[in-house]
């Protein structure tokens, strides 16, 4: 009965396929936030279940013949595909680069399938993959394998993008979701909410004028810089879409902690402040492409802030709180005026709102 | 029904016959209507609510008041043994009944 | 951001939980009236800041929590036309009617697109003549004049293919609903602060002298909220009921007369049917004759909708501020802002929503 339950049967029910609770797939299913989860419970892992999906962070760790491999996948479908600070070509190199970093891996190969909309401009399309050479290059990644694919027109926005990514793990870390325990400290590499708010400038209706830029970036060589303090480094997890408060609250589930986080150590551009305020959303919420959370024991976070401070993706790297024994799975946070409120997962797709 | 932010007005324009501004929050710079706060000049803060501009902040009353605000802790620290209840400071322009 | 990041103020609004613990003397039930404002104190934890005898009570500040479900089931009539385009604020697109809600319409086809301003209307109408766009005007006072600028810029300018769904609701009936019932706990106000940016707060002076309540007229930063509850409380303790405006850098007695008269010329005031409270007489606007032409309702027929609302929900007693979130049965089990059962937890303003959002049924203790 308790397994039936775990995959979403009802108890009576013979047929072993996973329920979902919406009829259709709606935008909220790739928002990152709680609907996303469900979908990853109660249909991949339901039908996929092994000991490297059940981790369910952001790329495998495997091992084959005496190596550990880190392997990942991610899609790309950002719309527009050319913001201020980046687009989608770069996005596609630096996330996948990313996925690889956070395991403490050094990303090596990329794969990249394309699907491209029938009436795309090729002049689209040449800036998209030369921007992609570009951020390879940067990476030190090769791409080595590829596909393309054209569909017809209306069923596809412009290009969708899939990368894969090989990466090798050498150092002796196992740096993962449940690894986290009460005592350790919580680091930021930087301000966040750049790439969602850079993103929303560009959407009709939503423009603003403002200095706001895609943070896009490859983080492996921050991540070695990091190791390279200490191998103490429990999770790094880049918080994308949904945001640091959905990064962390998967932290703290999957490590059965609590944790305490202070409003007021969030570092938040005046820009991306300003575009927040006015739409009506919260910042921890707000994808970014270009950070990383880490948590780590706390007798090496001076050091490592220290560091990571002296590395160009990590100047503003700042300590965000701490993980306890207390309260488990339950993210809390000390607001500015020093009340207490509890960080949920997102819902759905954050929208502005103006009530 | 609620989300207004306070930003300041960057330039004006007629629109079609629209009185339209750009206005200023922090460092983002958006497009609202003035046309309800004829009142308004260039360097003036209005309250900005579903791209309208619905007030326009009153910023000798935000000085007044918040100032108030401010004193009050000090106040408070130099009255500590008084347990008398203060005064009403009325900061309202209203008549009482 | 000036005249934001003072009223964030921890220095001021420890000084002002101090002034209200020095000043309290006896235990006080006050309600915040707009959605705003319930979203501040809930992100902020000035509930859990301020002395536990000091009760806040949210209200129904929340104009897409009071749209009623039939209009909720009209609007997904119209969305889903293929002709339409269905423009919305935010706020309307997880709203559930009967069956689905306007995210899950688009997923199924329709042109649904979210707008910030009701004037985006018109650039989209001008972009697809062939199309017919439908806008979805809620609110309260404070949203009346964007929304009437729609319909009055869209005769003017001749734009025909643009309507408006219209549930504007008053603040006003809506506190003399909960005042007159029997079960009313309620002592004090918190009223609300961009509401009477536009309508100014005569109608407020009014209802303080017959009731004999305190209404404090604020805004919605911390600092805002606290001041208010002091000034509620001064005035509680004094035995005083007044209306005192917290909010003045933003809000005048008399309002804003531009917006009042422009709003006045495109709706008139009419009874509308609160969800979970049920019609309360003028408590609503409706366009004017001269404008009816641009009211979706008449331009799309739309049959009539056997609604029907959960039977375990309390929106209602949440709404008049009878009842709390967790008193439910329901309330973080069945009924989560992922699956709302009602109109308090249909959108992040409703107080069942924020409760839950910031995670109070985490944090109280079993039974509240």
């Amino acid at each position: 009965m308790g397994e039936e339950k775990k995959r979403g049967v009802m108890p009576g029910e013979a047929c072993p396929v996973p329920v979902l609770d919406h009829k259709q797939i709606v935008l909220g299913h790739g928002s990152g936030g709680k609907l996303t989860q469900d979908l990853v419970e109660k249909l991949f892992l339901a039908n996929f279940s092994n000991e490297y999906l059940a981790q369910l962070d952001d790329q495998a760790v495997l091992e084959v013949n005496g190596s550990r491999l880190a392997f990942t996948t991610d899609s790309f479908v950002v719309t527009p595909i050319f913001f201020p600070g980046g687009d989608i070509g770069r996005l596609a190199v630096n996330g996948t680069v990313n996925d690889l970093a956070m395991s403490g891996a050094t990303p090596r190969f990329i794969a990249a399938a394309f699907i491209l909309e029938e009436g795309l401009a090729s002049d689209d399309l040449v800036r998209v993959v030369d921007s992609m050479r570009q951020a390879a290059q940067d990476a030190g990644v090769l791409l080595v394998t590829g596909d393309t694919k054209v569909v017809n027109r209306g069923k596809g926005d412009q290009v969708f993008i899939t990368t894969t990514g090989l990466g090798i793990l050498e150092r002796p870390v196992k740096i993962s979701a449940d690894q986290a325990q009460p005592g350790d400290r919580i680091l930021l590499s930087g301000a966040i909410g750049d790439h969602g708010m850079a993103i929303m400038s560009r959407r009709e209706g939503l423009e603003f004028e403002g200095p706001i830029e895609s943070d896009t970036a490859a983080l492996h060589t921050l991540v070695q810089a990091m190791l390279d303090v200490s191998t103490q480094v429990h999770c790094l997890r880049d918080p994308t879409r949904g945001g640091v408060a959905t990064v962390l609250n998967e932290i703290a589930a999957r490590s059965q902690v609590g944790m305490e986080l202070d409003a007021r150590s969030f570092p938040v551009r005046e820009s991306v402040k300003g575009a927040c305020e006015i739409l009506g959303l919260d910042p921890l919420y707000v994808a970014n492409e270009g950070k990383l959370v880490a948590v780590v024991a706390p007798e090496v976070a001076d050091a490592m802030l220290e560091r990571m401070r002296s590395h160009p993706l990590g100047r503003e790297a700042c300590c965000i709180g701490q993980v306890v024994a207390a309260h488990p799975r339950r993210v809390l946070l000390r607001t500015e005026i020093g009340g207490t409120r509890v960080l949920d997962v997102m819902m759905g797709e954050a929208l502005p709102r103006i009530c | 029904m609620c989300l207004g932010i306070p930003g300041q007005v960057v330039s004006l324009e007629n629109a079609g016959g629209l009185r339209m501004g750009r206005v200023r929050f922090g460092e983002i710079v958006r497009e609202a209507c003035l046309e309800y706060v004829p009142e308004v000049a260039e360097g003036d803060y209005v309250i900005v609510h579903a791209g309208f501009a619905i007030s326009r902040v009153d910023e000798q009353e935000a000085a007044r008041t918040y100032q108030l605000l401010e004193e009050m802790g000090q106040l408070a620290e130099l009255d500590q043994t008084d347990t008398d209840t203060e005064p009403g400071r009325d900061d309202s322009t209203d008549e009482p009944r | 951001m000036k005249y934001l990041d003072e009223y964030r103020d921890a220095e001021v609004a420890r000084r002002l939980l101090e002034e209200i613990r020095r000043v309290q003397r006896r235990p006080w039930v006050l309600m915040e009236v707009c959605g705003g404002q319930t979203h501040s104190i809930v992100k902020y934890g000035i509930d859990d800041l301020l002395p536990e005898d000091i009760e806040l009570v949210h209200g129904p500040g929340c104009p897409v929590c009071v749209t009623p479900l039939e209009l909720i089931d009209k609007a997904h009539a119209i969305a889903s036309r293929p002709d339409v385009i269905f423009c919305s604020f935010g706020d309307m697109l997880r709203v559930p009617g009967s069956e689905y809600n306007l995210l899950t319409l688009k997923s199924q086809g329709a042109d649904v697109r979210v707008v910030y301003s009701p004037l985006d209307c018109l650039k989209i109408a001008r972009k697809h003549p062939g199309k017919q766009v439908v806008f979805f005007a809620i609110g309260f006072e404070t949203t009346a004049p964007a929304n009437a600028m729609l319909v009055w810029r869209a005769r003017q300018e001749g734009i025909e293919n643009v309507s408006v769904l219209v549930s504007h609701v008053l603040v006003p009936p809506a506190l003399e609903a909960i005042l007159d019932s029997p079960w009313n706990r309620v002592q004090g106000f918190l009223g609300p602060g961009h509401v009477c940016a536009i309508m100014g707060y005569r109608e407020y002076e009014e209802i303080s002298a017959r009731y004999k309540v305190p209404i404090v007229i604020t805004g919605f930063e911390p600092v805002d909220l606290l001041e208010g509850v002091l000034m509620a409380v001064r005035q509680l303790e004094e035995g005083r009921a007044l209306v005192e405006n917290q909010y003045a850098r933003a809000v005048t007695r008399e309002g804003n007369q531009a917006a009042q008269k422009l709003v006045s010329s495109v709706f008139e005031v009419c009874e509308r049917k609160w969800r979970g409270v049920g019609p309360i007489a003028n408590s609503g606007y409706r366009l004017r004759e001269e404008f009816r032409s641009f009211d979706a309702e008449r331009r799309f027929e739309v049959a009539a909708i056997d609604t029907q609302e959960s039977a375990v929900c309390i929106s209602g007693e949440v709404l008049r501020g009878i009842r709390k979130p967790h008193d439910c049965s329901a309330f973080g089990k069945e009924c989560t802002p992922a699956h709302p059962l009602g109109a308090t937890m249909v959108s992040s303003e409703g107080a069942c929503a924020a409760y839950y959002l910031y995670g109070r049924h985490l944090t109280t203790s079993a039974g509240g």
